[in-house]
């Protein structure tokens, strides 16, 4: 027997036997062959069992019970049970360790450590339901000054002379992280373009190209050039409300990508433009981006591409140097810089550079807002900040800390049904998400699946106003690096000194 | 001057010129890609850019039956997102010519420098003599599209590397000033040849033994005589336009480099559940 098998499972799946009524449905819905009918009644198999909860879900005797087995393990607070099953995995295997969604070690969040203010006598709260509260943001590079010129012989007739550069309206401060066609579903992809569009707030393609069906929401997404150049051509470049030059990833910093080829159906294959069955692999870095005026380049030709039509963006993952970097990226001509956080999610990421690389959007916010406002550059570009977002309150105060806008992936995810069972890259989701077989995607109700993205995002903006209502504030661009509303109560001066906020009673 | 190819079709063409360089003073490449879109907004299709001196994007996402010619030297990121048009550089270019590249297709009268063709999804990207270093990475095939790279010279290191589709010949020729052609001495390659090759091949005109330079994913093969018979048309246009005899071709082997797997990473990972 394999040492592998020895590895104990982390759930045990109990089916109740005087509700089961061998209907086999938890069999059909089990995508993980967990769940068997050996002819007289249902049996587990727990070690192949992930906790995604499809059985529990779709028992019309609820009469399964997935729950944590109770582990006979020795403890150890040093070798715990998490570092234990990695030392046997890997002597079973040989091989990096996959992992999806976001980091998973219980790191303290300092989101959590912040507490945001409000107004009492002075500078009065505003009642967000009677008066009106603004929640949208331009998206773009923006004037520093705007010169006009005065009509010589009428002198009433005044016209702007400062060339705008292109920019846009979105009316909440979101956007949908970059997940593409590959690493979700079709239908999952329709649902948060189509969502996107009715809440005019904005999209990630993701680097795996645009599917034609999606070219008709373009105007709430952003399409991203990544190292392996998926898909892009003159129609992903054109029809996009803006172009991200993707350098990095809150999840896999100094990571390619990798969707292996059993992923790569015949869908997959025309909207990233690559043989059926073959390895889609973006490069660790881009090979014509070696230094800042590499990537100024790329930036200009995007711009040259697209006739000066689009704002161009640069993403990177947060890492030690996120503020310098930054700064290069604006001054190289990016109209809006996104940076995604440690925590930030993927489908397929190694475990090690999941888990261990890279910093916290929180303290890289404060420190690229900073450092921008210091170089006189902050005003003139959109900073998107992600990873991770988790619910409203960690939107406002990233907003507070100095983004303009929030990026956002696994709430929404999690709002379609997804468990956060972490099996992304194996593409077997039972809840037709993460996956690219017919028979789990359609499990996905796109009309559904919308609705409660909508639903999400509209109780978030809800609760932005009431917020903002309460610390007097009628603009959401009036609390980006607002950090005199926030207060810091964690253990460690020194994240409040990064941070630029006070402590709690100060 | 590959400019005589075209002037049969020259009668069907709308010709204009526009100098890069008026009194002297090279235009900025905003201005001189913006003339070229008036250009085209016009109705001309055969544009003729004088005195080009370094100006970058040209030819940047250009669509449709055009054809560019280039007096000069055209800056980096010559025909970059270009989908279509025929580009004549009569001179050398420098780095990432082609970069992702859909369709259409560049010749160069010279040397091309690093990173020719990079993602280059369809069209020819032909250059006369060498070319410099990680030129061809990660060009892919895809449907009717088949990006072809020939280079009359030799290449540097890490040569179609990540290549997942196309076709790329290098021939090791040598051009001398007085116009003669003459075997090049020096290597056809440099080191970490098609490291990571998924897709396509890599074949280069040479006796020597490319074995050590052979990247990660990489195998080396002789050529097959239907792969030769399927290289011939793009080699006898090259020689054609480039003026070699088409006889010098055969005075040395091929070698096709090919990937080992359409996954050469697929074995890395695993997916335990921990």
């Amino acid at each position: 027997m394999s040492i592998s098998h020895t590895i104990p499972t982390y759930f045990r799946v109990n089916i109740d036997r005087d509700y089961c009524k061998k209907c086999k449905r938890c069999v059909t819905h089990c995508s993980y062959g967990a769940l068997s009918f050996n002819g007289e009644r249902i049996v587990a198999d727990d070690s192949l069992c992930v906790a995604c909860q499809r059985c529990v879900a779709m028992c019309p005797g609820k009469a399964i019970r997935v729950v944590q087995n109770e582990s006979y393990l020795p403890p150890h607070g040093n070798y715990t049970r998490r570092i234990r099953n990695i030392i046997w995995a890997q002597s079973g295997n040989g091989g990096v360790l996959l992992s999806a969604t976001g980091n998973d070690r219980p790191i303290r969040v300092i989101f959590d450590d912040l507490l945001l203010d409000a107004c009492q006598v002075t500078n009065p709260a505003i009642d967000p339901l009677r008066e009106t509260i603004e929640t949208k943001i331009f998206f773009g590079r923006k004037p520093q000054k705007l010169e006009f010129t005065i009509d010589e012989k009428d002198p009433t007739e005044i016209s702007l002379k400062t060339k705008l550069m292109p920019h846009f309206e979105i009316d909440m401060p979101i956007m949908v992280g970059h997940m593409s066609l590959g690493s979700i579903s079709y239908n999952a992809c329709m649902a948060i373009y189509q969502a996107s569009k009715e809440l005019n707030i904005l999209a990630g393609s993701g680097e795996g190209g645009l599917h034609p069906d999606f070219y008709e929401y373009g105007d709430n997404i952003i399409t991203e050039v990544a190292s392996g150049r998926f898909g892009v051509d003159i129609n992903y470049l054109n029809k996009t409300a803006g172009i991200e030059i993707k350098l990095g990833q809150g999840a896999k910093p100094g990571h390619g990508g990798h969707l292996p080829g059993e992923k790569v159906n015949n869908m997959i294959s025309q909207t990233r433009m690559i043989p059926k069955g073959s390895d889609a692999l973006s490069p660790y870095p881009h090979h014509d981006i070696y230094s800042i005026e590499d990537l100024a380049q790329l930036i200009a030709a995007l711009k040259e591409a697209t006739r000066y039509r689009v704002p161009i963006g640069v993403k990177i993952a947060a890492v030690h140097n996120s503020a310098p970097i930054a700064v290069g990226i604006v001054r190289g001509g990016a109209d809006f810089l996104t940076i995604d956080g440690f925590r930030g999610g993927t489908g397929a990421a190694p475990r090690i550079i999941r888990d261990h690389a890279g910093i916290p959007i929180e303290l890289a916010i404060a420190s690229v807002d900073q450092r921008l406002r210091q170089e006189g550059l902050r005003d003139q570009v959109t900073l998107v900040a992600g990873g991770s977002i988790r619910y409203s309150a960690d939107l406002i105060k990233a907003i507070a800390l100095g983004a303009d806008v929030g990026m956002v992936g696994m709430p929404v995810l999690i709002a379609l049904g997804c468990r956060v069972c972490q099996q992304c890259f194996r593409g077997l989701c039972s809840w037709g998400i993460a996956t690219q077989q017919e028979y789990l995607v359609k499990r996905l109700d796109i009309d559904v699946a919308r609705n409660r993205i909508i639903n999400l995002f509209h109780s978030w903006n809800e609760e932005l106003k009431e917020v903002l209502g309460a610390m007097g504030i009628d603009s959401v661009e009036s609390l980006r690096s607002n950090r005199d509303r926030l207060r810091y109560i964690g253990p460690n001066p020194k994240i409040a000194e990064i941070l630029g906020v006070k402590h709690a009673g100060e | 001057m590959i400019e005589n190819l075209v002037l049969s079709e020259l009668e069907k063409r709308k010709a204009i010129e526009i100098d890069a360089a008026p009194d002297g003073i090279p235009l900025i490449y905003q201005d001189l890609n913006e003339s070229i879109h008036e250009a085209i907004r016009e109705g001309y299709d055969r544009i003729v850019l004088n005195n080009v001196c370094g100006q970058r994007f040209i030819a940047a996402s250009l669509q449709g039956d055009l054809e560019l010619i280039i007096n000069g030297l055209p800056g980096n990121d010559l025909g970059i997102f270009m989908d279509g048009p025929k580009i004549i550089v009569n001179g050398n270019c420098e780095d990432h010519a082609g970069n992702t590249m859909n369709d259409g297709a560049i010749m160069v009268d010279g040397d091309g420098g690093d990173v020719i063709g990079l993602s280059a999804r369809g069209g020819k990207i032909y250059v006369k003599a060498d070319v410099g270093y990680r030129v061809g990475i990660h060009i892919k095939e895809y449907e009717n599209k088949y990006p072809v790279l020939i280079f009359g010279g030799i290449a540097r290191d890490f040569l179609g590397e990540y290549m997942a589709g196309g076709l790329i010949i290098a021939l090791g020729l040598k051009f001398l000033p007085d116009g003669s052609i003459i075997e090049n001495e020096q290597s056809i390659c440099g080191g970490e040849l098609g490291t990571g090759i998924h897709r396509g091949k890599i074949i280069l005109r040479t006796e020597e033994d490319l074995e050590p330079k052979l990247g990660v994913g990489a195998k080396l093969f002789e050529i097959a005589p239907n792969t030769r018979k399927e290289i011939e048309p793009f080699l006898r246009e090259f020689c054609e336009i480039f003026n070699i005899p088409y006889e010098m071709i055969g005075k040395k082997p091929f070698k096709v480099i090919k990937p080992i797997s359409k996954r050469p990473f697929g074995g890395n990972y695993c997916g335990q559940i921990v």
